[in-house]
């Protein structure tokens, strides 16, 4: 009589394809890493293109001038976003002292919902509003204020300020929502005891709010650390134009147009390896941190 | 001297009120009036609107924009795709995370530990932009609609928080069913999925809403084929066309070239038009996922 196959042997059969779809899907692009050591041509087999070893990790640094402007503006666009990374926290401070339940959801409920818009329909809106025959320049013409439209999309020298406040605009009210979470979870005992200490709004905000929030901001503000190559393609790719390219492109765009654009493969993966490993470092010294900080690890 | 200090307190925190308030209403604003202002547009008589701005109300009220956009080429095409994404992909994120989520909370399963890591790993280490789509291209899926469902299908972040909610079920439930004889199929159908049923709405709506807005995949992997055009890509094509008039609009300044002005303010309807589309059912889920947000930003916290 044939025995059952025990279950946990059948745990393992059922997860098997999925290990296999993930094997697929995310580990068969890092073999194809493999595509950085060799002339790689489109639609000429690996075998039949000369291997070249490192050359392609050479010319990364060979390629100074590209490299060092794509590298400083993504450090740029990093160095904003952690900078105004207490933003959501003072915002969900705030948004407690304003006492009307009502008004707070509705603030809450409007100031989130940009969070959720695709790129391409905020894209949509701020060409509707700010581009050369936008809303605003047709406003500030009609009143006088301006006797020239100003395009701030095609203004170089805005890029970086443009982009933080488009940033805020679309994640601000998103990203204090898990403050906003944190702040409810606040134990009441102990604004009762500083209501006893004489503490007033402020005093309050600063000796229990912040203390109570430092944990999260501390975790957000490691794993900004950790992500910091990682600014994403979408949105600088849609408000790339001549007039901003210099400033706007960041690594990840690069690696974009010399892979994608210019069909230059093997040089786009070579910068990609590159960018993984030093992610890589970076999120660990980010959880050494966190282990020190907090005695676990987010990892 | 006492009074006098309280005073001074009472002053500032006056000022702080006004200033939050004053903040918080204008912000508020600049979110919701942006929208506010396409609908009115797109509700506005394209005529009567041209060179004006509908502040507050249409002006001289009519649908003639979106009767319009039905007789756009491809527009329905793009939604039927937009949708077909959204429905299959979000259905297809929801179960397999589900499932493999449960499975690796028992902590029977051999090799357990090692299985978890190289699925969670995926989200530290990814091959990159252009390997990707080299690999897509050698599996056939450049071009297909398959590319906008089927590669996200598992995602480790998701299978993190399934995972975290499961273990904090009781126990008892599934010995009990297992007692019965239960297999893990049949207790992952009739037990786990039915009590799972708040972390599948945070992921299904996180996934749904990703699902409609994505348009990067589209552009990268599959824009040569217009029969699998999404919503959002062909938004982006409008308004690649607008920058492009706008362009040629401000060159014929310079050289004197006339240029209809006709030409410049249509597409302004259709692609507007079009936004408030893509807009609509991100604005009908929103009351409902709003309750997810916190949920879906706390889980993620836990580490895995």
């Amino acid at each position: 009589m044939k025995k059952t196959m025990p279950a946990r042997y059948q745990l393992l059969l059922m997860v098997m394809p999925f290990i296999i779809f993930i094997f697929l899907f995310s580990y068969v692009p890092l073999i194809g890493w493999i595509y950085a050591f060799f002339d790689y041509l489109p639609g000429v087999p690996l075998f039949k293109c000369d291997f070249v070893g490192l050359e392609y990790f050479k010319l990364i640094f060979r390629d100074k001038i590209n490299m060092l402007r794509v590298m400083k503006n993504t450090m740029i666009f990093a160095g904003i976003g952690l900078l105004t990374m207490p933003l959501p926290m003072i915002f969900a401070i705030c948004l407690n002292e304003i006492r009307q339940v009502r008004l707070k959801k509705v603030i809450q409920t409007f100031t989130t919902l940009p969070n959720f818009i695709s790129a391409i329909i905020v894209y949509s809106l701020v060409f509707t509003f700010l581009s050369r025959d936008g809303v605003i320049n047709t406003v500030l013409m009609n009143l006088g204020i301006l006797s020239e439209p100003t395009n701030v999309l095609a203004n170089g020298d805005a890029v970086y300020w443009f982009q933080t406040v488009l940033g805020q605009w679309k994640g601000l009210g998103w990203s204090a929502i898990i403050y906003i979470a944190a702040i409810s979870g606040v134990d009441q005992e102990l604004y009762d005891a500083a209501d006893v200490d004489g503490a007033g709004h402020l005093g309050k905000a600063l000796h229990v709010t912040i203390p109570a929030l430092m944990p999260t901001f501390i975790v957000l503000l490691i794993l900004g650390v950790g992500n910091i190559l990682n600014t994403g393609y979408e949105t600088y790719y849609l408000y790339k134009n001549p007039m901003t390219s210099a400033n706007i492109e960041v690594l990840d765009l690069y690696v974009y147009r010399v892979g994608l654009g210019t069909n230059d493969y093997s040089y786009g993966i070579a910068i990609s390896i590159m960018k993984t490993f030093v992610s890589v470092i970076l999120i660990s010294i980010a959880n050494i941190f966190s282990k020190k900080i907090r005695g676990s690890t987010i990892f | 001297m006492k009074t006098r200090r309280h005073s001074s307190i009472h002053f500032s925190r006056i000022l702080f009120q006004i200033l939050n308030y004053t903040f918080f209403i204008l912000f508020t604003f600049i979110c919701m009036y942006p929208f506010w202002y396409i609908i009115i547009y797109t509700l506005s008589d394209p005529a009567a609107v041209k060179g004006k701005i509908p502040f507050l109300l249409p002006i001289q009220f009519t649908l003639k924009n979106y009767a319009e956009l039905l007789k756009t080429n491809g527009l329905m095409n793009a939604f039927g795709i937009s949708v077909a994404r959204t429905v299959l992909g979000t259905t297809f994120t929801v179960l397999s995370s589900t499932f493999l989520g449960y499975l690796f909370s028992k902590k029977e399963m051999p090799c357990r530990k090692l299985l978890y890591r190289f699925v969670i790993i995926t989200m530290y280490i990814s091959g990159g932009l252009i390997s990707t789509f080299l690999v897509m291209k050698s599996y056939h899926l450049l071009n297909s609609f398959w590319i906008y469902v089927i590669p996200g299908a598992v995602s480790a972040y998701n299978v993190i928080l399934v995972k975290t909610y499961v273990e904090q079920l009781p126990e008892s439930l599934e010995e009990a069913a297992r007692t019965d004889g239960a297999g893990y199929l049949t207790i992952f159908g009739r037990i786990i999925l039915p009590l799972s049923k708040p972390i599948i709405a945070t992921i299904g709506t996180f996934s749904a809403i990703g699902q409609w807005n994505s348009w990067f995949d589209n552009h990268i992997y599959a824009s040569a084929n217009t029969d699998i055009t999404t919503l959002q890509y062909l938004l982006y094509k409008y308004l690649q066309e607008a920058q492009k008039l706008a362009e040629k609009y401000k060159n014929s300044l310079i050289v004197g070239e006339q240029i209809q002005e006709a030409e410049l303010i249509s597409p302004m309807g259709i692609r507007l038009t079009i936004t408030v589309i893509s807009c609509v059912p991100i604005f009908l889920v929103y009351p409902f996922a709003q309750r997810y947000f916190t949920r879906g930003l706390t889980l993620g916290a836990v580490k895995g």
